[in-house]
């Protein structure tokens, strides 16, 4: 168990190696440099001034040297320095990710346990009419560009019934803890939405499985209760599954939240990727980014510890 | 399935009747048809690629230009001219639906086409090798799978093509964009039907046709192309029905994004650009390329769904 867990950090390791240097490589191809954009802003500087500030900032390096610099930077704890906000890396990343873990910690849970009762009660009548609904859903679910899914609900609970606020994350002077929900409540919605439908999908096929195993059929000869072999018997067993492929749908939920974050202007680490490619802000997009790379590598990781976990027929050499 | 059976086993005795030489095809047609909600989703499919072809003979007939400007004639109503009204440059929003949903659904299928091609070579690769080349690719894989892809997108469809030595104007022609979407959706759309085609042909290659192609002297090519894709050709083409939805959702949110297609050419995603200003001044136009994107992919998706079951004997329904 321990030198399983030791390999699969070494590879996690090896890949978000790989990915920062691929990450590193594709900002330099991002619009303009950090030069240019300086020269931009102060029209009298020279070009034997550009060409010195780039040979004090390393930008006359190869890629590789440039890279090298960067990474042992990073090893050493500098993150580097934001060029739109002013601030070093780490001080912008940490409230935005506070602000995603909000928003995502929210969703996933609703999502989880919607998903729950409604894959369990389509489970127990395939091709009924709880099943065709569910399903229906379901695939509604997975198949709505969340974009606009965010966009009907601002329409509706916004702009038509003016319920709930449309974007931002607090009004200026309240923002205590009600004022905070009830700006969360939409971005929540749209996200869980989105996520219940698959997860659903997930839910009903590991449940119809489950029911149809041979000891749920012994359970039922010896006389167990219908609601205790669904609840004990197969949902656990059914869990087995479903735990791993929510720990690996975590990459996709990340993605869901930068669309989120976006369109109701929630500072999380989603947005803060996005306005910062835009606004060349390369140092907090590369951080932002490795450390959405790292997540869902963690996330994978604990996937597999949950799946041993929860079997013990499954073990790992 | 039966009438499958039975030819060989016949041998000289009688000949088959015609109703019993059913090709494998019609049988799985003749099975596909008992899904209501695949036909259905067939249907719906079919009159979206003719809405979308209409747009042409929409314009001569009506005698309107879906690329002509007018902002004296911005947010029009709905009128018996502008059959949809106008959008915020006054051009007509029904032909511009038109023309998006023919952007939309051809980069879907042709990223798939693409991805599909790529992940179909290396499933084949690594499922009849196996060994270390297995190992590589199916690492590759897994390392793809978990990446959080949109963020990924964002930066590819961020990247200076002037810094790879494209020209200037040839970097921002609307063509470039047109495939850039392309290729880069099919750079990191390929890994669920890499995984499908190598567990396919793992257990193809087993079968006792393919040891005898190889007694007889075939070469491995031969073998992969001739004896294991065409009897892998069913989860390939459920994989590939599947991989369109989830394309043509990953081209509308970049394209919704600003990292996608670019305007003047619409898409269904890029009509919904300036969504902000759409919310309060035009709420209707925000509803259809939304809606248009949601009906093709949830369609799409169900039939995916009847294939699946339609293709699989051991399926009931």
């Amino acid at each position: 168990m321990a030198s399983f867990i030791t390999r699969r950090l070494l590879q996690t390791f090896v890949v978000l190696l790989v990915m920062s240097f691929v990450i590193y490589g594709l900002m330099g191809l991002m619009p303009g440099d950090p030069v240019d954009i300086m020269a931009a802003s102060q029209p009298g500087m020279t070009p034997e001034v550009m060409a010195n500030l780039r040979a004090i900032y390393g930008l006359d390096q190869p890629l590789m040297v440039r890279y090298a610099r960067w990474l042992m930077a990073v090893l050493s704890g500098d993150f580097g320095f934001s060029r739109t906000h002013a601030r070093p890396v780490l001080e912008v990343l940490t409230p935005a990710l506070l602000q995603t873990c909000k928003l995502m910690l929210a969703s996933f849970t609703l999502s989880v346990i919607l998903s729950l009762i409604l894959g369990v009660s389509s489970a127990l009548k395939p091709g009924g009419w709880i099943d065709s609904f569910v399903s229906l859903f379901a695939f509604a679910g997975i198949s709505v560009p969340i974009f606009w899914l965010a966009l009907v609900l601002i329409l509706t609970f916004a702009v038509g019934l003016q319920w709930l606020p449309a974007s931002g994350m607090g009004r200026v002077g309240d923002f205590g803890f009600w004022d905070q929900v009830r700006h969360l409540t939409l971005p929540v919605l749209a996200l869980t939405l989105a996520n219940t439908g698959q997860f659903t999908r997930y839910v009903r096929a590991a449940m119809i499985e489950t029911l149809q195993m041979d000891f749920v059929r012994t359970a039922r000869a010896k006389g167990v209760g219908s609601r205790r072999i669904i609840l004990v018997h197969a949902l656990r067993n059914a869990m087995v599954p479903f735990v791993t492929i929510m720990a690996l749908s975590f990459g996709s939920l990340f993605s869901g939240a930068l669309v989120t974050e976006t369109m109701f202007a929630q500072m999380g680490m989603g947005k803060m990727i996005y306005d910062s490619i835009l606004s060349n802000d390369f140092n907090l997009a590369l951080v932002g980014l490795l450390f959405a790379t790292f997540t869902t590598l963690m996330a994978n990781l604990l996937a597999d510890l949950a799946y041993v976990a929860l079997d013990p027929r499954i073990r790992l050499e | 399935m039966s009438t499958l059976d039975t030819p060989m086993a016949q041998g000289g005795h009688g000949e088959l009747r015609a109703a019993d030489a059913q090709s494998i095809w019609a049988l799985r047609w003749h099975r596909f048809r008992g899904h209501r909600t695949g036909v259905a989703s067939l249907v719906v499919l079919a009159l979206l690629v003719v809405f979308c072809l209409m747009a042409g003979p929409l314009e001569a007939w009506r005698g309107i230009d879906a690329t002509q400007t007018d902002l004296f004639k911005r947010y029009q109503p709905i009128s018996a001219e502008h059959w949809l009204g106008t959008d915020d440059a006054g051009r007509d929003v029904l032909a511009r639906l038109m023309y998006g949903g023919q952007v939309s659904l051809l980069v879907g299928l042709l990223a798939t086409l693409i991805g599909g091609v790529f992940g179909v070579s290396l499933g084949l690769l690594a499922g009849y090798y196996g060994g270390r080349l297995d190992n590589a690719l199916m690492r590759l894989t897994d390392g793809m799978i978990a990446l959080p892809l949109l963020p990924l997108l964002i930066v590819l469809g961020a990247v200076d093509l002037t810094k790879l030595g494209f020209s200037t104007e040839a970097a921002h022609s609307q063509s470039v964009a047109f495939w850039r979407i392309i290729l880069i959706i099919a750079l990191v759309d390929w890994t669920a039907i890499a995984r499908i085609v190598r567990a396919a042909t793992l257990s193809v290659k087993e079968r006792e046709y393919v040891s005898a192609a190889r007694g007889s002297g075939a070469n491995a090519l031969y073998i992969m192309g001739r004896h294991i894709l065409p009897n892998t050709i069913t989860p390939i083409i459920v994989a590939f029905t599947l991989t369109v939805g989830r394309v043509i959702l990953f081209e509308s949110v970049l394209s919704f994004l600003g990292f996608g297609i670019v305007p003047p050419t619409p898409s269904w995603g890029n009509m919904l650009n300036n969504a902000q200003e759409l919310v309060t001044t035009a709420p209707a136009l925000a509803i259809y390329p939304g809606l248009l994107i949601f009906i093709t992919v949830i369609a799409v998706n169900f039939l995916g769904d009847a294939m699946q079951h339609a293709f699989d004997p051991r399926s009931e329904k």
